[in-house]
């Protein structure tokens, strides 16, 4: 870390001085290692229309955040994490053995788990205030420890997409054909929803619950606006999450106010620019 | 026109055929087929028809190897030299989202090869795909997006990709829906085409009759168990076509 802030200090900003607003610079690097993570995740997320579901998981890392906390844990995340988890492998079982609609499923599964949560935050008469903070995301508390275990995520995500990626995307564009060419997808599909649990519930402290979907499924939908064939769609949902994530942070250090507010509001903008230029080229 | 040879016996005279004995499968109690017998030579077209809920994709996927069933299902080699068959399957496609980023190049690499499309793809393996697609003379498609070719094209793509590696046996499920008029006759002129230069056994399920005549070796009438074996003109005109579906066409396939 010690380099890396000696790095920083040489940036032209105000808050790049040495010494000084060592959570920024945390911040910096977080998103230095968050944003391609979630624009690897995007292209997956949006082609194979898991945005409800990945959602769905946002929601049910806050209910265990709150059993974390109703069961008296002092890092509550890590009860979320397993929660997220647990919940993310059952919704991929679910989903293959049953009738209904996937979006049904997961809209039973996420109702149930944010009404779950709202009950034990409230237990007793309780004050839901104390969760705020995971709702708007909090800068203030990327730690180190969290960016290694989100650079580990990230060189995981990278291994599965080298693996399998060419799997998955057949089983998503094609399945008939990824059937007849013998791919079975069940594990690197429940592989990559778990590493989605992860990612969201890791860093929703810090970005927060109601925006941390949009990092999943924007960099995807406007990269697909414009994009021709995969590696233009990767590149721009890495490049869209990396420069959003730059200027949503700095935005929010100017502002003052929430920095995962102000990513999504970049991304947004991106979407809309995206989808004027799609329209033309069409 | 080849000429048609219907065989019935066991011997395929040292040529290479595909046999299919007492082929049998069940799902859930229900019988989707029961007791077929199939018999094709390399080189012949077979045109398997029957109404929806046949058994038509049952009797391919089983072929493929994607079920499980009883009965036999075997493969001999020129010089009668049993081998598991290499079977090359076009399946019917679902519509794409006209804004998926596929291009063709992606779904073909992803197809084929182990290097992830994402990156960039090597020259050679442009050159492979761009190779494959020729045979179906279909090379200026490989950096269109799946979602924006016809139904014409994209059969020929799946075509393409069917034939890589270049199986025994090629199967088509209902490779006409979606298609033109003038991309039919294109894929029908390809698959006579691909024949003769590969010598293969082409199997396809259709619901066109009309044209049936024109390129099929052989036509099997199939409604659970096979009803009726011969050229088209024969099963056309059988009572048991027109019991199966309620209708009388003429000789030259035509309904009347």
């Amino acid at each position: 870390m010690e380099l890396w802030y000696s790095l920083v200090s040489l940036l032209p900003l105000d808050w790049a001085r040495a010494d000084a607003m060592f959570f920024m610079k945390n911040a910096l690097l977080a998103i230095l290692v968050i944003s391609p993570l979630f624009g690897l995740m995007s292209t997956m997320v949006v082609s194979n229309r898991m945005s409800f579901f990945s959602d769905a998981l946002g929601h049910s890392a806050f209910t265990g955040i709150a059993i974390g906390v109703l069961c008296g844990l002092a890092e509550p995340l890590w009860c979320a994490v397993v929660f997220s988890v647990a919940l993310a492998v059952l919704f991929t079982l679910v989903r293959r053995h049953t009738r209904l609609a996937s979006d049904t499923v997961i809209g039973v599964f996420s109702s149930t788990a944010v009404a779950l949560g709202i009950f034990i935050a409230t237990l007793d008469g309780g004050s839901f205030s104390k969760f705020n903070t995971y709702l708007i995301g909090d800068i203030l508390s990327v730690s180190p420890g969290r960016i290694g275990l989100l650079a580990a995520i990230l060189l995981a995500v990278i291994v599965l997409w080298l693996c399998s990626f060419n799997q998955l995307m057949l089983a998503s564009v094609h399945p008939a054909l990824a059937d007849s060419r013998g791919i079975r997808v069940v594990w690197q599909e429940a592989l990559f929803s778990c590493a989605v649990a992860v990612v969201v519930t890791v860093s929703m402290t810090w970005v927060g619950l109601l925006v941390i979907n949009s990092l999943l499924v924007l960099p995807g939908a406007a990269a697909r606006n414009v994009a021709r064939n995969m590696r233009q769609y990767h590149l721009l949902c890495i490049l869209f999450a990396l420069v959003s994530g730059l200027c949503g942070l700095q935005l929010s250090y100017l502002l003052e106010s929430s920095t995962g507010a102000c990513i999504t509001l970049c991304l947004a903008a991106l979407f809309v620019l995206t989808s004027l230029l799609g329209r033309g080229r069409r | 026109m080849r000429p048609v040879s219907i065989h019935g016996g066991d011997s395929c005279h040292n040529a290479c055929c595909l046999q299919v004995k007492g082929l049998s499968v069940t799902a859930e109690n229900e019988p989707l087929l029961q007791d077929v017998d199939l018999h094709i030579h390399c080189g012949q077209i077979v045109a398997v028809i029957g109404p929806n809920g046949a058994g038509k994709s049952t009797l391919f996927r089983a072929i493929l190897g994607q079920l499980p069933y009883t009965g036999e299902i075997r493969f001999e080699r020129a010089g009668g030299k049993r081998t598991r068959p290499l079977v090359g399957y076009v399946p019917q496609s679902p519509a794409f989202d006209p804004g998926d980023p596929v291009s063709v190049l992606d779904l073909f690499a992803a197809a084929i090869g182990s290097w992830p499309v994402f990156l960039p793809v090597p020259k050679a393996l442009r050159r492979r795909v761009l190779d494959c697609l020729e045979r179906v003379h279909g090379g200026e498609l490989i950096d269109k997006r799946v979602g924006m070719l016809s139904g014409g094209e994209l059969q020929r793509v799946l075509l393409a990709m069917a034939l890589e590696p270049l199986p025994h046996i090629l199967i088509l499920d209902e490779p006409m829906s979606g298609v033109d008029i003038e991309g039919e006759r294109q894929l029908m002129d390809m698959l006579d085409e691909i024949r003769s230069t590969f010598d293969l056994s082409i199997l396809l399920s259709t619901h066109d009759f009309a044209t049936l005549g024109q390129y099929a070796d052989k036509v099997v009438l199939l409604k659970k168990t096979i009803l009726k074996v011969g050229t088209a003109r024969q099963v056309l005109s059988s009572p048991e076509f027109q019991s199966v579906f309620h209708l009388t066409l003429g000789s030259d396939g035509e309904v009347q």
